[in-house]
């Protein structure tokens, strides 16, 4: 017992040291090191675990944003930063001109219930902090539904879109809560249903997570989740 | 006519006790039938309601007598009412029983059942105040009786006929020193109730309810310091409270779906002169004992959910009370620092210890004012949601009192609205929750609040278009409240209401 408390409090320190001997500070990423919850797809589709979360998405490169109140993220996320930005469905590698910058989007999968916006944008070499992430994501459901939910959390502010309907917005400072803002009762179509993501991040971490409900409250996981461009 | 007219003032200014004709004494376990609400008292007359809030009087009972009970099993209304055969305590127990309770309806037909139990005088028993009890694990029927001379005894009677199985079986002593007694169970136990302390006095009665607890419907009845009420023993369950005088006659009112109240009389009602009034009020139930509950009053509170821990809030952008604190300023070129922000870090910080944006502002805050704060909101119907609670006024939620509205076993229907303002909560055609600039009095604005079994509530509307499925509030996400099937088990569906 005390060899393995000697081996522990030894890796302890060594772990410590390693950390604050770091350089730069981490919410402006200058090293890029792999993403350790996400992966890039490497199926056409995906499903859902049996809590629902949905677990693919294409994520665009972060754009510069500072506010979290309701309304100067409602006022961000309406601002015209790049073309189809309501309507688009994007795929892995496609890229937007945002001002003067060109960003990319690119398709992730996560391992956890959430996707880390940190660790996605961090592996970029992109800030994390005072940003912006817009996100895609397709489900694609069998027959229609009606009297789901969309249930999210999100780190921090987030405004939220299924089928180009604004359906949640959270504000404030935040971190992510499984089911924290849910939707209105609302249907979906049979076939693909679109769900779309503005997060803004003030600093630290960010991420989000993302299911629908149904009638009974329960998670909803008969649906398969796409990314990219699709017959509609 | 005029005194009428003053305790219905007072009521509805001060209490919530019920609304109407409810003058009783000795009243028996309120039950349903075809919708309406009815309980005898002692000499035969009835109260009758049609929402549990509001009474009149009912139709009194071909049999009168003293403290009557009744029980609704199969398609009978059983009812158990005793007399003196002579001089105390000698007296009888009759059953009576009738497939209504309605005057009006086809089937009130009273019929005689016989005597059901009796105290000859001498015996240490007065055969009076009967309270009846199905068991619900063995369907076996119970009543217990007596009043202070000698003891509380238990027979058992048939649930097809409603009369004693068998007659020659000896009576089993519950309890002493005490009357008006009833049976419930809950959770693997038998709660034995009974009333003690002096009747019919009436601001000087000392009626009191206590209780013992068994793991047998026979006894023996334990209270909560092992006290067997065979030997005076009982836990406090309800005494006489502000300006109600004299708790008395238990009797169970179980609504189903976990929502249990209970209805007594007061042997004083000072706000109204004195009277003996039926009262109904929640049951709540606390380590295994039943706790007297209350029903709701006006007030203003914060509405936070159980489950989530946050707080109902109308859906506009808050002000921080006291304004916006600016947060320390970042040199250019300085990124966020990942951690909260330190004391030394503050805007006008002291170089050592306390102070900078942790040192407040050296005097009160008042409270926000809802007209300043209101301009700057969306005229129209607006939204709700859940937020963590800042005591910003788009948090706090006057309730009110609805004259005229109806109600439910023991209150009236309420508003609620954003304290300061008209700005009502209401029920959505969508099955969802609004608030509206004005209140109305729509059905849809109007809110039943129930104390369930934990001391939380239960918040229903009134009416919902569309659905007959009654819908309480649920906080369905963190942020984010609607309506849904009411379910007791679901803590989503409990609230806090916290005074401001």
């Amino acid at each position: 017992m005390k060899t393995l408390r000697r081996h522990y409090l030894i890796a302890k320190a060594v772990f410590l040291v390693a950390l604050f001997a770091l350089p730069g500070n981490l919410s402006v990423a200058s090293a890029q090191l792999p993403p350790t919850t996400l992966t890039k797809p490497s199926t056409p589709e995906r499903t859902p675990g049996p809590d629902g979360f949905i677990q693919r998405w294409v994520i665009l490169e972060p754009i510069a944003a500072t506010e979290l109140t309701e309304r100067a993220v409602q006022a961000e996320v309406k601002k015209n930063y790049f073309p189809g930005q309501f309507t688009m469905i994007p795929h892995d590698g496609e890229k937007v001109t945002v001002g003067p910058d060109e960003l990319t989007w690119h398709a992730v999968d996560t391992r956890n219930y959430n996707v880390n916006l940190y660790h996605f944008a961090h592996a970029l070499g992109k800030p994390t902090s005072d940003v912006l992430f817009w996100a895609v994501t397709t489900i694609n459901v069998m027959h229609e539904m009606h009297g789901v939910r969309l249930a999210i959390g999100s780190n921090a502010a987030s405004v939220w879109w299924v089928n180009e309907q604004e359906v949640i917005g959270i504000y404030g400072d935040r971190g992510t809560v499984i089911d924290d803002g849910v939707s209105r009762r609302l249907d979906l179509k049979k076939g693909p249903n679109v769900i779309r993501v503005a997060v803004v991040n003030g600093g630290g971490a960010t991420d989000f997570c993302a299911r629908f409900l149904d009638a009974q409250d329960k998670p909803l996981t008969g649906f398969t989740v796409t990314v990219g461009k699709l017959d509609r | 006519m005029k005194y009428l007219t003053l305790a219905t003032t007072l009521l509805t200014s001060l209490t919530f006790a019920l609304d109407g004709q409810i003058g009783i004494h000795d009243p028996s376990t309120v039950v349903q039938c075809d919708g309406k609400y009815y309980s005898y008292g002692t000499g035969g007359g009835g109260l009758v309601s049609s929402d549990g809030w509001s009474w009149t009087r009912g139709t009194a009972l071909p049999r009168r007598g003293l403290a009557p009970d009744v029980i609704h099993i199969g398609d009978r209304y059983y009812v158990y009412v005793a007399a003196n055969i002579g001089a105390q305590p000698k007296a009888a127990i009759n059953m009576i029983w009738s497939k209504s309770l309605d005057p009006a309806s086809p089937d009130y037909k009273w019929q005689e059942g016989g005597v059901v139990a009796s105290s000859d005088g001498v015996e240490d028993s007065n055969a009076i105040d009967p309270g009846v009890f199905l068991d619900p694990n063995t369907r076996r029927l119970w009543l217990v009786y007596g009043s202070y001379f000698g003891f509380i005894r238990e027979v058992e009677l048939d649930p097809r006929t409603g009369k004693r199985i068998n007659p020659n079986d000896k009576p089993r002593d519950l309890a002493i020193n005490c009357e008006a007694s009833d049976l419930m169970f809950h959770d693997g136990w038998y709660y034995l109730l009974a009333t003690h302390g002096s009747c019919c006095r009436g601001a000087d009665s000392g009626y009191n309810i206590r209780v013992g607890r068994s793991r047998n419907v026979t006894g023996p009845f334990l209270d909560a310091d092992g006290t067997n009420m065979i030997q005076g023993g009982g836990k406090l369950f309800i005494g006489s409270e502000s300006r109600k005088i004299g708790p008395g006659h238990f009797g169970l009112l179980d609504l189903g779906n976990g929502v249990q109240k209970f209805s007594i009389h007061w042997e004083a009602d000072l706000d109204r002169g004195g009277a003996s009034v039926l009262d109904i009020r929640p049951l709540l139930w606390k380590d295994g004992w039943p706790v007297a509950g209350e029903n709701m009053t006006d007030g203003t509170f914060e509405v936070e959910s159980v489950h989530t821990g946050t707080a109902l809030e109308f859906a506009v952008e808050g002000v921080p009370v006291g304004g916006r604190r600016p947060r320390p300023l970042r040199p250019p070129g300085v990124p966020r620092p990942d951690g909260p922000p330190t004391a030394s870090a503050g805007i006008g910080a002291p170089p050592n210890g306390f102070g900078g944006m942790f040192a407040g502002t050296g005097s009160p805050i008042p409270p926000q004012d809802v007209a300043q704060v209101s301009k700057n909101w969306p005229a129209g119907t607006g939204g709700l949601r859940l937020a963590n609670y800042l005591s910003q006024v788009q948090q706090k939620w006057t309730i009110t009192a609805v004259p005229n509205a109806g109600g439910y076993p023991g209150s009236p229907y309420f508003k609620i609205t954003i304290a300061g303002t008209d700005r009502a909560l209401a029920a959505s055609a969508d099955t969802e929750l609004v608030i509206v600039p004005s209140f109305t009095n729509a059905p849809e604005q109007l809110w039943r609040f129930d104390q369930l079994a934990d001391g939380t509530w239960r918040i229903t509307p009134k009416s919902l278009s569309g659905t007959r499925t009654p819908m309480a509030l649920s906080a369905i996400g963190s942020s984010f409240p609607t309506l849904e099937p009411f379910d007791a088990s679901q803590e989503k569906q409990h609230w806090l209401l916290k005074a401001q």
